[in-house]
């Protein structure tokens, strides 16, 4: 269901930042400042309630997560804030922090006293300049109000924001290897368990969240846990609030858009992306990011069983709203919520190849199925966009893409898998004209 | 020569150091301060420099340098450009605009001006899709590239008089 908002950003044209004072006029701070009033588990409990699922893409609940962190002891808590998005397609964490860095810094307080931490870290990739330059202000502007520091709102409670920053590896992004990196050394993902909640950075327990979570912190606590919840029309499906909704490739109108969750593809495509380009025909639409299997506009949704899926069942999968459980049971996933939409003027085999290059260049190394993996497919692409492959070694890319996906220590074999499985099975016409005659009936382009 | 740092650029470093609770973190924001203030590239001596500024040893940094794509084990030109190649920006025409860009300054993708003046890469996703195509000079953002602005953009990097920052 369409229902627009903007709690997040307030218009994604704007250019500058929110200042401190525009954000404070308009209530802002006053969450964090009511939640130190709040005995920690009250907070913990309205993130709950608020049914905030992460909103980096694996879409887990932000106060169950909240919830294996243990009873504050000994050892320091660390709050460690994801901001190395990077996944092709997604664009939405760098319009917060750029637009509406004081939000993030809101939620960073409450996220802090939320789980006993004393220490946020927000780790940005590097090429985010603005982004990590805005962040720093916004920091020091609330130091200086108070909301900072030794004592914030004059709570006996220290907290300190850090900025820390990448230097180029969408691996990164990978929590495990986020902390790695956050701890100086090579971004590598560790074995789980231990999981962050019991030894994340630097040994100690720590929740590792997106930005577009932890700024949904502030606003559900704002609003109430519940009340933020039922913004959504997924609250039953326990996916709760508003959130950033991206569209990008063959639309009229690309970019960030705010709506309550539930939103459909259909809605996000032709309502607010505008429609295609030309108003030509949808051959395809990564729904979540490029690791999210592509989903065909004459695909529909079947999940007999599940008395919630009723009213969908039947229809085009792009009328089904966008949530994590929702996409998950079509065969997909929702990930960062960010379409990347092909119109008949692009060629899937190539989209595929292009999408191959960056998990090849990505991959960082440390699995063999992934490191061995990746380049194969990347060579099978070639091969077959150069239109010397046989049928064999098309079958040859669905077989390794099999044997990648669930044989690493992080989920990023999956996600180079899951493109490719999915662009060869639905797009099976297309790969075998490149093995029988060279792609001659295809666009052989990406742009229109 | 051995690597050193102004006493501003010192003073940056200890304010670095005391972010974390152990030294070993400051090890990349530590790579870039020192990756700016050498021309843009991590030479062998700032390796020893930031393992000793850091009580690493000098094998940790130079596999935490090579495993970073931004943290460059060679000098590059004045001025490094970026072309995003991924899919959103591919659909968008990002093919063209590296093509352009390669037949402007003369290169391909991956070599630098032979006055050192421009380097030429792709980037990989830059989390600017909605704004497609686009590039990236330096650490400013171009979006919403078309073949005209990216000329006026290409001729400010190769028109500025020699000698100037």
């Amino acid at each position: 269901m369409l229902n627009r908002t903007d709690l997040i950003i307030k218009s994604q044209d704007r250019t500058d930042g929110q200042s401190i004072a525009e954000y404070v006029a308009a209530g802002g701070y006053g969450t964090a400042e009511k939640a130190f009033s709040m005995p920690r588990e009250a907070v913990v409990n309205e993130v709950k309630a608020a049914h905030i699922r992460g909103r980096g893409g694996a879409g887990f609940d932000c106060g169950i997560k909240w919830g294996f962190m243990p009873q504050p002891g000994a050892r320091p808590h660390y709050l460690v804030v994801n901001a190395d998005e990077g996944e092709p397609g997604t664009f939405k964490d760098r319009k917060i922090m750029e637009q509406n860095p004081h939000l993030l810094i809101e939620g960073c307080i409450i996220g802090c006293y939320a789980i006993g931490a004393h220490a946020c870290y927000i780790y940005v990739r590097h090429e985010l300049h603005l982004a990590k330059e805005r962040l720093w202000a916004a920091v020091e502007q609330a130091r200086d109000k108070g909301y900072l520091g030794k004592h914030p709102f004059g709570n006996s409670y220290p907290v300190d924001i850090w900025v820390h920053t990448g230097a180029g590896a969408y691996i990164c992004g990978e929590e495990t290897a986020l902390l790695n990196s956050l701890e100086g050394k090579r971004g590598e993902p560790r074995l789980k368990p231990p999981f962050p909640a019991q030894a994340g950075a630097f040994d100690c327990p720590t929740s590792v969240n997106n930005v577009e979570t932890v700024a949904a912190v502030a606003l559900a606590l704002r609003s109430g846990g519940d009340a933020f919840s039922r913004m959504s029309s997924l609250h039953e499906f326990n996916d709760g609030g508003v959130r950033l909704f991206g569209v990008s490739g063959h639309v009229k109108r690309p970019g960030i858009y705010e709506a309550a969750v539930g939103l459909t593809l259909r809605e996000l495509i032709y309502d607010l992306g505008g429609g295609l380009l030309d108003d030509r025909p949808m051959i395809g639409v990564i729904p979540g990011g490029s690791s999210c299997p592509i989903l065909l506009p004459s695909e529909i949704v079947d999940v007999p069983g599940d008395r919630r899926f009723e009213p969908f069942n039947g229809k085009s999968v792009l009328d089904l709203p966008m949530g994590v459980d929702t996409f998950r049971a079509i065969g997909t996933m929702l990930g960062t919520c960010c379409a990347i939409v092909l119109s008949d003027a692009a060629d899937p085999v190539l989209a595929c190849r292009n999408l191959m290059q960056f998990y090849k260049h990505e991959s960082c190394g440390q699995c063999t199925p992934c490191r061995e993996g990746c380049g194969w497919l990347d060579r099978l692409l070639e091969k077959i966009v150069a239109g010397t492959a046989t049928m064999n070694e098309l079958n040859l890319a669905s077989e390794v893409a099999s044997n990648i996906a669930g044989n690493t220590i992080c989920a990023f074999g999956d996600g180079a898998a899951g493109p490719v499985l999915a662009f060869v099975q639905k797009f099976r016409a297309s790969f075998e004209d490149y093995i029988h005659s060279g792609g001659s009936k295809q666009t052989r382009r990406l742009a229109l | 020569m051995a690597f050193s740092l102004t006493s501003e650029q010192s003073a940056e470093l200890e304010r670095i150091v005391a972010r974390y609770p152990v030294k070993q973190a400051a090890c990349i924001p530590l790579l870039h301060l020192c990756q700016k203030a050498n021309g843009n590239w991590i030479s062998d001596e700032v390796i020893q420099f930031v393992a000793e500024q850091l009580n690493l040893s000098p094998s940790h940094v130079s596999g935490v340098v090579s495993f970073y794509s931004l943290l460059n084990e060679k000098p590059p030109g004045k001025h490094q450009v970026w072309v995003c190649r991924t899919l959103s920006c591919a659909l968008r025409g990002s093919e063209a605009i590296l093509k352009h860009c390669e037949e402007h300054l003369g290169i391909k993708s991956g070599e630098t001006t032979s006055d050192g003046n421009v380097t030429l890469r792709t980037a990989e996703c830059l989390a600017s899709c909605g704004s497609a195509p686009m590039l990236q000079i330096d650490e400013k953002y171009h979006e919403n590239l078309t073949v005209e602005r990216l000329d006026t953009l290409l001729e400010s990097l190769c028109s500025e008089p020699k000698g100037t920052p």
